[in-house]
């Protein structure tokens, strides 16, 4: 062995092991908290702003606001429950529709097509998920109401001399009503709810589904034994941030729901909902009527807020639920 | 008779099954498939009726030309709406993309499981589901009635709020996949966190995340309700976002459709086709990107 020199020092490297870099981290830190923070900051600032500046049309007559069925904004009369029982009413209607018809091509995606299709459906629902609401309510609007006016009056025809439901599908002249609303959010509807509920599919064992098919189940007895009573938790929560996207469609529905105020128990009458009406009336709106059309915004904020709140937590509870049993 | 198949299904050919529990099946696939119908049924009238009946309005005039005042006036002109709607939505997703990033990145690299940050992600998703109109009506309360004029900027600000939850959770999603041996590399070297988080964990994330945003800004570029709320109304090009009122292609269907006027309809359907024509060219650049990052973690 032969002395060697010592080694080199090695050239100075910048690890961030400085002070100014420790600074930095501090620094990115405190950033980095702040940036997320900022959903909270914002979902604040939208409740207090908005309650704020739509008090002053509430606090007139707070019971008149939320019970008050009479909306006249020249005698600053302002009663929304009309435009709560439309979004009632649509999302229902919507509901009724998209749930079954989204777990039906969950369950077609999941459990029945091939592979390849499987990418094609999938595409079709994201795609559904990408048309800009406003051209579901151009295509509503211009398209779709003259071809199912006949048909709704058609239907009120059939049913009249039923009771019940001639009250619910009365006589009709226009389809711009609350069941035209409702199917088209139902359309809108179908891609959150599909998606959901695919993923929840997505947690069923194999093994429970491969028992089912042992003890000679049909595909249909396979999904009714063993998929559906294990995803019941999560489809429910599927269910709600569908109804939570229902209540809270503005557009859409501003272009088909008619417009009426009021209260009608009849599906083919025109209507109004709270997104809706806040669209419609805004431009001609000012001083007042201005604040209780936020008003009504505060009231959907709350209640969609409260929605997806505990559809999260439904959806959640159930995913825990269902590692829980098969880890 | 007892052949054991590994992991496929027995036979289950139903030569043995009894009429009632085939014809359920039968039923039972043949409705689900009915679903899968159901769904294509409203695409393919949308898609069909919007390019049919825009797609006579699209000429060169159509992108250049001022939009006519008078909603009887027949003949092109969107220009306006088409430079307002990439405008402000570029200037939204400007505002909320980084924010939403390095939120996403004090979720997954720093705040972990602690309750804030699980408290804020569930926020995050309830905010996904708050509706738009509601971002309209909280920039229009806080920011038109302070300066005291409908601008394209309050537009920007309410899509950025709308976009800012998306931007964080499909950011989250894909810090997530970015396998933990890289940062312990970068730890294992001496770097400071914030180094790690800049140099490695977004570099590798980066593809997943502009695709991530890029499908915000799909969804922003087709909102209504908020613009109609905070943005006003315009004929002509206004490039400058902070100078008055402005117009996106979304508000001017919405404007148009609810006329009786031909004229103005068939405005509005050509307005959804360059609407949708936008809106498609974000989804499809976002899947690109998408496709390239599926190669990335191979």
């Amino acid at each position: 062995m032969t002395a060697t020199a010592p080694p080199e020092a090695p050239p100075e490297v910048d690890l961030g092991g400085e002070a100014r870099s420790r600074r930095t981290d501090k620094g990115f830190t405190g950033l980095v908290a702040l940036a997320g923070l900022t959903v909270l900051i914002v979902l604040g600032l939208i409740l207090v702003t908005t309650s704020v500046q739509a008090w002053p049309a509430i606090a007139l007559d707070p019971i008149e606001f939320l019970t008050g069925t009479r909306w006249s904004p020249s005698d600053e009369v302002f009663g929304t429950f009309g435009f709560l029982y439309g979004t009632l009413v649509t999302s229902v209607i919507a509901m009724i529709v998209a749930v079954p018809v989204s777990i039906g091509i969950a369950l077609f995606i999941t459990e029945v097509a091939h592979r390849r299709a499987r990418r094609y459906i999938v595409t079709v629902v994201d795609l559904l998920a990408t048309v800009p609401s406003v051209v579901f309510g151009l295509v509503g609007s211009i398209v779709l109401i003259p071809w199912v006016t006949p048909i709704y009056q058609w239907w009120s025809g059939v049913v009249a001399p039923v009771p019940g439901l001639n009250a619910i599908f009365d006589e009709t002249n226009t389809g711009r009503n609350y069941f035209t609303a409702g199917l088209i959010l139902a359309v809108m509807c179908i891609p959150i709810i599909t998606s959901i509920s695919r993923e929840v599919f997505a947690t069923v064992p194999d093994i429970d589904k491969q028992g089912a098919y042992a003890l000679g189940a049909t595909r249909w007895e396979m999904i009714k034994g063993a998929i559906l009573p294990h995803s019941f938790g999560g489809l429910v929560g599927a269910s709600m941030l569908g109804l939570g996207r229902a209540m809270g469609e503005t557009i859409a529905v501003a272009l088909v729901i008619g417009g009426a105020i009021g209260v009608n128990t009849n599906m083919f009458a025109p209507g109004n909902t709270m997104a809706a009406v806040i669209a419609q009336q805004w431009g001609e709106s000012g001083g007042l009527h201005t604040d209780a059309l936020i008003g009504i915004g505060v009231l959907l904020f709350a209640i969609t807020v409260l929605i997806n709140f505990l559809a999260r937590v439904v959806v959640r509870r159930a995913e825990i639920q269902m590692k829980g049993a098969h880890s | 008779m007892t052949t054991l198949h590994g992991t496929t299904p027995p036979d289950l050919s139903g030569r043995n099954l009894s009429f009632r529990r085939s014809l359920a099946d039968k039923s039972a696939t043949f409705g689900i498939g009915l679903c899968v119908l159901i769904a294509a049924l409203p695409l393919a009238l949308v898609a069909w009726q919007v390019v049919s009946r825009g797609a006579s309005t699209w000429s060169l005039d159509w992108f250049i030309e001022e939009i006519p005042r008078n909603y009887r006036t027949e003949g092109p002109g969107m220009g306006p709406a088409i430079v307002g709607t990439l405008v402000i939505t570029g200037m939204a997703a400007l505002l909320s993309i980084p924010i939403g990033v390095l939120g996403a990145v004090y979720l997954n690299e720093y705040g972990k499981n602690k309750p804030l940050a699980r408290f804020i992600r569930t926020m995050a998703d309830v905010m996904t589901g708050v509706p738009s109109i509601m971002m309209g009506l909280f920039i229009y309360v806080g920011y038109v009635t302070v300066i005291e004029e409908r601008t394209g900027f309050a537009g920007a600000l309410a899509l950025a709020c709308l976009m800012l939850p998306i931007v964080i959770r499909s950011t989250e999603e894909m810090l997530r996949l970015v396998p933990d041996e890289l940062r312990q590399a970068s730890a294992g070297l001496g770097a400071r966190k914030w180094r790690t988080v800049m140099g490695v964990v977004l570099p590798a994330a980066s593809s997943g995340i502009t695709s991530g945003s890029l499908l915000a800004v799909a969804r922003a570029a087709g909102e209504t309700a908020p613009i109609i709320v905070t943005v006003g109304l315009t004929y002509v090009y206004k490039p400058d976002l902070f100078d008055g009122a402005n117009t996106t292609l979304a508000a001017q269907i919405f404007r148009n459709a609810s006329q009786p006027f031909a004229a103005s309809q068939d405005r509005a359907w050509g307005a959804a086709l360059t609407l949708i024509a936008i809106v498609f060219l974000f989804t499809i650049l976002s899947r690109i990107v998408a496709a390239r990052f599926a190669i990335d973690r191979r």
